[in-house]
């Protein structure tokens, strides 16, 4: 909450006011999609990692693959839990930013789906890193080095527009970019790509990953040597 | 009787090529204890954690208490507890908590009788709202027991259940395996201290190398292997055995102070009466003389050191 409020505060109030509209939105609502994003996404990816890599380090991870738990359940368990406390944390960034800046959400229900799914889609990602990292540094790598770089670069403070044409190109192989654009689009129905995409893109991340962390639980990969 | 466990043909061999396993064969009878020895490396560990669900076998079948442990996996898992080697706690739960928290995990419903009767059998119920990190090895090893208990398993697995603990709490610890067989549990445990598997064991399992070697009832292997030595302590030391007594088990020892004879406690005539006659002729004479049967760590370490 302290790291978004300092956002809105720096971003949002201060230099918001002195900056122009961005497709009829002002800035520091225009960020406010963003915003919620990056703070999802690194929370995703480090909840879930550190909630399966705890039990690996510590070695409590035999009771759960002794128990008569199946694979679905203890995925259920790990990624929703992970997944229902991002989600939370994005519902406060959310309210968080209403004491700053004025906005609206002209499509409620596809925001909360944009938020359900990457969520759930970025939990099961950091819990597949959080199978495969076997030290604490590289627990960080990917929150640190590219799930936020890529967040920033992903749209969060700006409009792709406002990029030269070759990195208006170039920029769509960020897959975050996909995810901010459908996400402001639920809030202010302008959107950087095709919603169609969005959607498209972050429900195939989501299979991608289940099936992934499916594959772990049943072959035990990592888990049971 | 039906076994409870029943282990065919079960290997391992880990993806860097270490074969842990070779085809093992082996049957838990209800209610016993069975004690499976074995050095370092051995393959104990191994064959607990298959059976357990926490590693995959590469070949083979088990059958616990009637259920596939692979492919009826639910059923099989929940009449099996496991207390491992290591003391794998969650350091920041309460004592309570975590055993609350396994009874859960495998199914079975909220009871808080039932947690305070394995609390308090353990010793435990005192520390229960303590943090796990604050207490002693001894005490986070009872956790560990009281967690594998949570879920009233039938088969409960000891890895090594004296590792670290002082001798007082293992004395204790023995008798609760025996309370617990008493009430119906079968109990596999596996251990580096003879002494435990001598104590407890009905039966003993030795593996070596990933092959069990054996599998007997623990009074019947101290019969069948078990050696009888009688030590003479000699009066005047011998260079050397002398000439007339070559055509029995004899050895010097303790720079030919001592004379020890081995002898089968199962033979019709041991040569004890003899061998003291053909002495007295020889004008060997001793100061004192005792007896005493080799054991199950005498056993194992020339079963073991006999393998190639």
């Amino acid at each position: 909450m302290l790291t978004t409020s300092l956002y809105f505060i720096v971003f949002g109030s201060a230099m918001g006011g002195r900056m122009m509209e961005v497709g009829g939105v002002s800035y520091g609502a225009f960020i406010v999609p963003g915003l919620v994003m990056l703070s999802i996404l690194t929370e995703s990816v480090s909840n879930a990692s550190f909630g399966i890599y705890m039990p690996r380090w510590a070695g409590t991870i035999y009771e759960l693959l002794s128990a008569p738990v199946s694979a679905i359940e203890a995925v259920a368990g790990y990624v929703g839990a992970a997944a229902t406390k991002s989600l939370v944390i994005g519902l406060v960034t959310l309210a968080t930013a209403r004491l700053f800046v004025d906005y609206e959400i002209q499509h409620p229900l596809w925001a909360l789906a944009f938020l359900v799914l990457t969520c759930v889609s970025f939990c099961l990602l950091g819990f597949l890193i959080g199978v495969l990292a076997d030290s604490f540094e590289r627990l960080q790598i990917v929150p640190v080095m590219v799930i936020m770089p890529l967040t920033f670069l992903g749209g969060t403070f700006y409009s792709l527009s406002m990029l030269p044409e070759f990195w208006q190109k170039v920029i769509l192989f960020n897959p975050i970019v996909y995810l901010i654009s459908g996400f402001r689009w639920s809030f202010y129905g302008v959107a950087d790509v095709d919603v169609g995409i969005s959607i498209a893109a972050i429900i195939g991340f989501l299979v991608v990953c289940f099936l992934a962390v499916w594959w772990i639980f049943k072959t035990g990969y990592r888990l049971k040597n | 009787m039906q076994p409870i466990i029943s282990i065919r043909n079960v290997s391992k061999t880990y993806k860097g090529g270490f074969t842990a396993l070779k085809s093992v064969d082996l049957e838990i009878n209800r209610g016993e204890i069975f004690a499976l020895l074995g050095p370092n490396g051995a393959g104990k560990t191994t064959l607990i954690s298959i059976i357990c669900g926490i590693v995959n076998p590469s070949g083979g079948e088990i059958i616990a208490d009637g259920h596939n442990i692979l492919t009826e996996q639910r059923l099989a898992r929940k009449k099996i507890g496991l207390v491992p080697q290591e003391l794998h706690t969650d350091a920041f739960e309460r004592v309570i908590d975590t055993v609350r928290f396994s009874r859960g995990l495998f199914g079975f419903p909220r009871d808080e009788a039932k947690i305070e009767e394995i609390l308090r059998k353990l010793s435990l119920w005192e520390k229960r709202n303590e943090k796990i990190m604050a207490l002693s090895g001894g005490m986070k090893r009872r956790v560990m027991i009281a967690k594998a208990l949570a879920h009233e398993p039938k088969i409960l697995f000891l890895d090594e259940p004296s590792a670290g603990v002082d001798v007082e709490l293992r004395r204790d610890m023995w008798e609760m395996v025996r309370a617990l067989r008493e009430s119906g549990v079968t109990i596999i445990l596996t251990t580096h201290y003879i002494e435990e598997a001598e104590e407890m064991a009905d039966r003993v399992g030795v593996i070596s190398k990933g092959e069990l070697v054996l599998v007997d009832e623990k009074n019947s292997l101290m019969k069948k292997l078990g050696k009888k030595q009688l030590t003479l302590d000699l009066q005047t030391p011998l260079a050397a055995i002398p000439a007339g007594l070559g055509d029995y088990a004899l050895e010097l020892a303790d720079e030919g102070r001592k004379l020890i004879y081995s002898f089968d406690t199962q033979a019709d005539d041991t040569g004890i009466a003899m061998l003291l006659r053909r002495l007295n002729e020889q004008g060997v004479d001793f100061k004192d003389l005792n007896t005493e049967q080799s054991s199950l760590e005498d056993i194992f370490v020339s079963l073991v050191s006999a393998r190639p």
